[in-house]
């Protein structure tokens, strides 16, 4: 038994320690948003935060994330910081086929949150790890750095 | 809570449907088919009688337009959305002829229906080769204005005026009396008349929504988790399965030792097909597990020798050969024998995997009556042959259930892992939903087709070419997908832009060399035959000037003037691109203009040199006059992601083969192009008149030859072969 | 009576019977137990084929060898070998014939190990299904080591005899030394070589380069060796192949953890970290690194490193180097990111550590092939500067020179 709290919700799974985090949420608390796509940690699609900071579910036991606080972009948009996120990825219309998006947005939260300062370097550095297949990288520069102007930490 | 959503999703859709065909009896109108299709199909896919269509289709789908009692107004899609925006873009359509705003309109994926959903231009039921709106412009807006004529005809009826003082708007009829109706409530009656003999488009000088940036229908549930794919989809009862194929391409099961794999907690079944060994579970995890633990003995067949040194060894070969010929204008041999100069390059180019994020997944429950499949696919009539002639039901008792696509690239134009889902649904009494590990879908992709382009060509005392022979060497994706290849022995699709160049030449014979891999199954790729022929072409023309020291935009100019449409792209790539303003050392500019899918493209590359083999892309400059524009925000979308995507390739991509099994299995092998890699794409939209051409593959086609064009501009050194890793250069 | 006479009859067999049936099973048990000890596995199988089957090739500057099969094939195994045989050749060096091995194989550790140890290796692999599969001949001229398995060139220096218990030294110590010194054959790798290719024995587990990996310092020195570390920690490392903040397995170590010191039991962990930790302290090679503050952040001007490891890396390691995810993926602390010559963070780079058999959060892919010698030597750069705050610097030939390596 491995108990996992995610978006503010404990949950008590009847599963091994060693199954990565992304498959508790997917497979057994029916959380789909998190994607698949590489499980090597090499694309970012599962990315979700783990007291506020992006990391790769698909790498990380279940067994390791007890007391830990685990955000999911279904829950994410409570954030007000967020909501302006998704507000920008839809006022650039940045998502093509949509699928690594979930992940683009966790990682592009966490930047956004953590730093006072960011430029398009720390753009580049943040996002480094999530691999969008439809290349949508232009757009979400843009809507990132529209966000940063607006919560004024963007540096020119 | 996702079963539920599903459930409630298609108790919902079928709800909608069937009141609409038999109880609420709903508008349907059809597009006109194309001339291709039977007359008796085109009569049942217009048919307005209740119920005509119900008795026939299932489902009751058999249009492309259905107006509901309560106002809103079904698109049928012809067409998959896979992150191209064509549900947008059709809903567009509709909506401006039917009067309608966009956030009336829900978009439902069609059943397979050869009859029906044809595409003209693609000759059968896909979605793919970059001609969605090409093919959906005329019908989907003639289905909208039809539907909107009998709507306005029935308000007439009822307050007894002329159509013609009628007029719809926002969904209602208007009367000239200040009467409304919604279309609501029209449609029993506007059911009831037979189909307006003409019907007449809005001129675009009256478009509202045609041409104006909107807001995608499909993005809003895809920035806060709810948009379900394939990959999310829970159906009751339903288990996960995953599997694995032989590694070697035609290889088969010997044996299977499954005592671990059945020791895992969760694992259920597990199910030996031919060339694969499938496990289901109570989920993913347990299935990768499982399947790592299985002991399975391999006949590897015939392909275990195979490596990439040999395939390319055979490519080189074929390229010197003849084979048959595809075009031939004027006497190349002559002019080679009397040109002032020849010219000779061989360019190649790398197999390539799809890769999208979604791996291949599909949702199949096969029983005794019928066989579900919630399935991504570009082709849903083929998924439904494959289904029957598994089960070996009739393709009617194949319901298949179009998902959202996350990522294809031409991936899911195939159907082998529908074809594997079923076969492990028709083994178990369960649903099952399988999803491929990243590995197995890399490993077992249909790879683009490697290619060798061998061209020669004569050149006149002013250094441009009377002609050019062009010899092309590599594999059929025709001839493996049609199931053979047309009399004349041509592979169409591998010959593209060969045998039409936009150059004038008067002198032109291409030669199709047919060499199969055998060591991997081979298919369309984003930019099909017009990125092979584009890449060769591109490259060779401009190797050309630079022989000819003519600077490269002014020599393909000289060679155009009998396309000015082409020439307009260049003289608005030139501009916006500054490619006459002079550059520092070490910076270079590329650039490589092609007429492909109904578009005209230009593309330029700015790019610095930086070392010995660094390379910072300094611009990309692209210029598309795609005709007509539906949604400027899907086509500018389109040519960003599509230049990246192709540009990613040129960078980085090639799958190799080592003893008959593909060598890459992750993205940490097959690189993929990230954030701080991705220059700023300038995409500029030519206004235009024309018809709409497509913009999916188009930046993909010209990115590679402008990008390695414009590393010879700023290194000096002419690379032929694809990646650019491949001749040691890497991304600053 | 004659019931009774039957019965006991039937109870002093069934009881002779079960007795030696235990015996044997308690041999096996050994057997196995002791050959995982000594990792006959890593070498005598070749990649894809049967354990124990051989024909693993180490490739020499001036041939190749190939190790051979030990499962009991009569034909192409030992299935033919006396106890006397296998005890010679593991003592002594010298196979049926009478021919000496070449020192690739660690007989001058084996040496160290009893007789009655070795004979239940023996019933151990005799125990196995015999596989016909012969290895190919040995082709070598002068043999002289290239990579990390075959650094035990030692023809000159075998020291010949059992191990002895030291009475003034504890039970636990006793054991660890045992491993350590016999079966484990620690210092084939461990110990610098002499002149000669013999371990040198003033330097014992001084730690020595092989096949471009650094086997490093286990002595129990504070300052270089082990000896800071406590008992638990390495007893993790031996387990998990990691010790948070102080030493990740990777390369012949990672083999070495995943085919022999994870399987061995907890008592002979501890015995052999109490025997480490008392070893003659060495200071020499690596000094023990301080870690730097964890208040490291990603670095404000690009850079080619940071870029591949923004790319790459960051998504396990993160720029503090913590490791957000997973204990294992610390980089703070690691010699590997304060050696200046970069030896096993290069392999790592270009190797990764792909056993399936670690946990998710413990596997690394390799990045050998994506990324070309100048991106790998800004990356290796980067981390040592970044990771290691040294003012080091690795070059594009020191990759291909590295990757040349590898390749043999």
């Amino acid at each position: 038994m491995q108990t996992v709290k995610v978006n503010n919700q404990t949950h008590v799974v009847d599963v091994p320690g060693d199954m990565p985090l992304l498959w508790v949420l997917r497979d057994i608390l029916k959380l789909t948003g998190t994607k698949f796509g590489c499980g090597i940690a090499q694309c970012g699609a599962c990315t979700v935060h783990m007291d506020g900071q992006p990391i790769r579910s698909c790498v990380l036991p279940v067994g390791d994330v007890s007391g830990r606080e685990i955000t999911t972009i279904e829950a994410i948009g409570e954030q007000p910081l967020a909501q302006k996120v998704q507000r920008a990825w839809l006022d650039h219309e940045v998502a093509q086929c949509g699928y690594c998006q979930s992940g683009q947005i966790m990682s592009a939260v966490a930047l956004l949150a953590n730093n006072n300062r960011i430029d398009d370097h720390a753009i580049d550095q943040a996002m480094a790890g999530n691999i969008c297949r439809c290349a949508t990288y232009t757009r979400i520069r843009s809507a990132i750095q529209d966000v940063s102007e607006s919560v004024g930490v963007w540096q020119p | 809570m996702s079963d539920n959503h599903l459930t409630q999703e298609s108790a919902s859709r079928r709800q909608f449907l069937k009141g609409s065909t038999a109880a609420m009896g709903g508008l349907m109108v059809g597009a006109w088919l194309p001339p291709f299709a039977p007359k008796s199909a085109a009569a049942a896919a217009v048919a307005t009688q209740k119920g005509a269509l119900g008795d026939r289709f299932a489902e009751g789908f058999g249009a492309f337009v259905r107006v509901g009692h309560d106002g809103r107004v079904a698109v049928i899609s012809p067409k998959i959305e896979m992150g191209q925006g064509i549900h947008t873009g059709i809903a567009m359509m509709v909506a401006e002829e039917l009067e309608v705003g966009l956030d009336q309109i829900d978009l439902q994926e069609a059943p397979p229906d050869a009859d029906l959903y044809t595409d003209t231009l693609l000759q059968f039921q896909a979605t793919g080769g970059s001609t969605s709106t090409r093919y959906t412009w005329e019908p989907l807006r003639r289905a909208g204005a039809t539907a909107r004529m009998l709507l306005v005809e029935a308000a007439a009826s009822v307050w007894k005026v002329e159509a013609g003082q009628c007029q719809a708007r926002d969904g209602q009829v208007l009367g000239p009396d200040g009467q409304a109706l919604g279309y609501g409530k029209l449609v029993d009656l506007a059911a009831t008349y037979p189909l307006p003999e003409t019907v007449e488009l809005k001129q675009p000088e009256a478009f509202r929504l045609i041409g104006t940036p909107a807001q995608r229908l499909d993005t809003p549930a895809k920035v806060n988790g709810e948009a379900k794919f394939t990959i999310d989809l829970d159906v009751p009862g339903m288990l996960i399965t995953s599997a694995r194929a032989c590694p070697v391409y035609g290889g088969t099961v010997r044996q299977v030792s499954d005592r671990a794999a059945r020791a895992i907690p969760g694992v259920k079944d597990v199910v030996v097909l031919e060339n694969a060994v499938a496990v289901t579970a109570t989920n993913t995890w347990a299935c990768f597990e499982a399947l790592k633990a299985l002991d399975i003995e391999w006949d590897y067949g015939a392909n275990r020798e195979l490596n990439s040194a040999r395939v390319g060894e055979k490519l080189h070969e074929a390229s010197r050969r003849d084979g048959v010929v595809a075009a031939e204008n004027g006497n190349i041999d002559q002019s080679l024998d009397t040109a002032a100069t020849q010219f000779e390059a061989v360019y190649e180019q790398p197999f390539l995997s799809h890769s999208p994020l979604e791996p291949m997944t599909c949702v199949a429950h096969v029983q005794a009556d019928g066989c579900d499949l919630w399935v991504g696919t570009q082709v849903p009539g083929l998924a439904q042959q494959t289904a029957a002639s598994i089960t070996g039901l009739s393709p009617e008792q194949i319901r298949i259930h179009n998902q959202w696509i996350g990522g294809a690239f031409g991936r899911r134009l195939d159907f082998d892992f529908i074809t594997q889902a079923v076969q492990i649904a028709s083994k178990v009494d369960y649903p099952v939903k399988l999803t491929w590990s990243r590995e197995e879908d890399m490993t077992h992709d249909m790879y683009r087709p490697r290619y060798v382009d061998r061209m020669t060509a004569a050149i006149g005392d002013d250094g441009y070419p009377a002609g050019w022979r062009h010899r092309i060497a590599g594999g059929s994706i025709i001839a493996r997908y049609l199931g053979g290849l047309p009399d004349n022995g041509v592979d169409f699709d591998a010959v593209e832009i060969a045998v039409d160049p936009v150059y004038h030449l008067d002198d032109l014979k291409v030669h199709y060399i047919r060499e199969e891999p055998e060591v991997v199954p081979i298919s369309w790729w984003r930019g099909v035959g017009v990125l092979r022929g584009i890449y060769a072409v591109e490259c060779f023309i401009d190797e050309l000037a630079h022989n000819a020291g003519i600077d490269p935009l002014t020599y393909r100019k000289t060679l155009l003037q009998h396309r000015p449409r082409v020439v307009a792209a260049l003289e608005r790539l030139a501009e916006q691109s500054n490619w006459g303003d002079p550059l520092p050392e070490g910076r270079g500019r590329g650039l490589a203009v092609g007429e492909v899918f109904g578009s005209v493209v230009a593309t330029v590359v700015e790019l610095s040199a930086v070392g010995d083999k660094g390379i910072r892309i300094d611009r990309l400059v692209t210029v598309v006059d795609c005709g007509l524009v539906t949604n400027p925000t899907s086509v500018k979308a389109q040519m960003e992601g599509g230049t990246l995507f192709g540009l990613s390739a040129a960078l980085f991509n090639e799958i190799e083969i080592e003893q008959g099994q593909v060598q890459q299995e992750n993205f940490h092998e097959y690189r993929q192009l990230r954030m701080g890699e991705a220059p700023s794409v300038e995409v500029d939209v030519m206004p235009s008149a024309e018809a709409p051409g497509g913009v999916g593959e188009a930046g993909t086609a010209l990115i590679g030859p402008a990008l390695v064009n414009a590393v010879h501009a700023a290194f000096g050194d002419r690379v032929r072969q694809l990646p650019l890793t491949r001749s040691g250069y890497y991304i600053v | 009576m004659r019931t009774l006479v039957y019965g006991l009859l039937a109870y002093l067999m069934t009881g002779a019977g079960m007795s030696l049936a235990s015996e044997d099973a308690a041999m096996l048990e050994k057997g196995k137990y002791l050959a995982k000890a000594a990792d006959c596995v890593a070498c005598h199988t070749a990649p894809g084929k049967e354990p124990y089957a051989g024909g693993l090739a180490f490739e020499l500057p001036f041939g190749t060898l190939y190790s051979p099969n030990i499962t009991p094939d009569r034909e192409t195994g030992i299935g033919g070998w006396s106890d006397e045989q296998f005890v010679k050749a593991l003592q002594e060096g010298i196979g049926p014939e009478g021919d000496h091995y070449y020192p690739a194989f660690p007989y001058t550790s084996y040496t160290k190990m009893p007789r009655e140890d070795i004979l239940a290796i023996k019933a151990y692999l005799f125990s196995l299904d015999p596989v016909e599969q012969s290895a190919p001949e040995n082709d070598i001229a002068f043999p002289f080591n290239q990579r990390w398995g075959l650094y035990f060139w030692n023809l000159l220096f075998l020291d010949e005899g059992r191990f002895e218990p030291d009475p003034d030294r504890s039970e636990d110590w006793n054991r660890g030394a045992y491993l350590v010194t016999g079966p484990g054959h620690c210092g084939e790798c461990h110990t610098p070589r002499n002149l000669f290719q013999a371990m040198d024995s003033s330097e014992r587990l001084a730690g020595a380069d092989l096949g471009g990996w650094r086997a490093y310092n286990i002595s129990g020195s504070d300052s270089h060796g082990i000896g800071t570390w406590t008992e638990e920690q390495l007893v993790n490392y031996f387990r998990q192949g990691y010790a948070e903040g102080l030493g990740v397995a990777g390369g012949p170590m990672a083999e070495v953890v995943d085919l022999s010191l994870r399987h061995l039991n907890d008592r002979d962990l501890r015995a052999i970290a109490t025997y480490l930790k008392q070893t003659e302290p060495q200071a020499t090679g690596l000094p023990r690194p301080t870690p730097l503050a964890d208040t490291l952040a990603a670095p404000e001007q690009p850079g080619l490193g940071s870029k591949v490891f923004a790319e790459a890396c960051a998504s396990c390691h993160q720029w503090n180097g913590e490791g957000n995810q997973s204990p294992a993926a610390t980089l703070a602390g690691l010699k590997t990111v304060h050696d200046p010559k970069a030896r096993n963070l290069m392999g790592i780079l270009m190797e990764g550590n792909p056993a399936s058999s670690l946990p998710v959060n413990h596997r690394m892919p390799d990045f050998g092939t994506i990324y070309n010698d100048y991106e790998l030597s800004a990356l290796a750069t980067f981390v040592l500067q970044h990771f290691g705050g040294l003012d080091a610097e690795v070059t594009p030939e020191q990759i291909r020179e590295r990757q040349a390596a590898a390749l043999h």
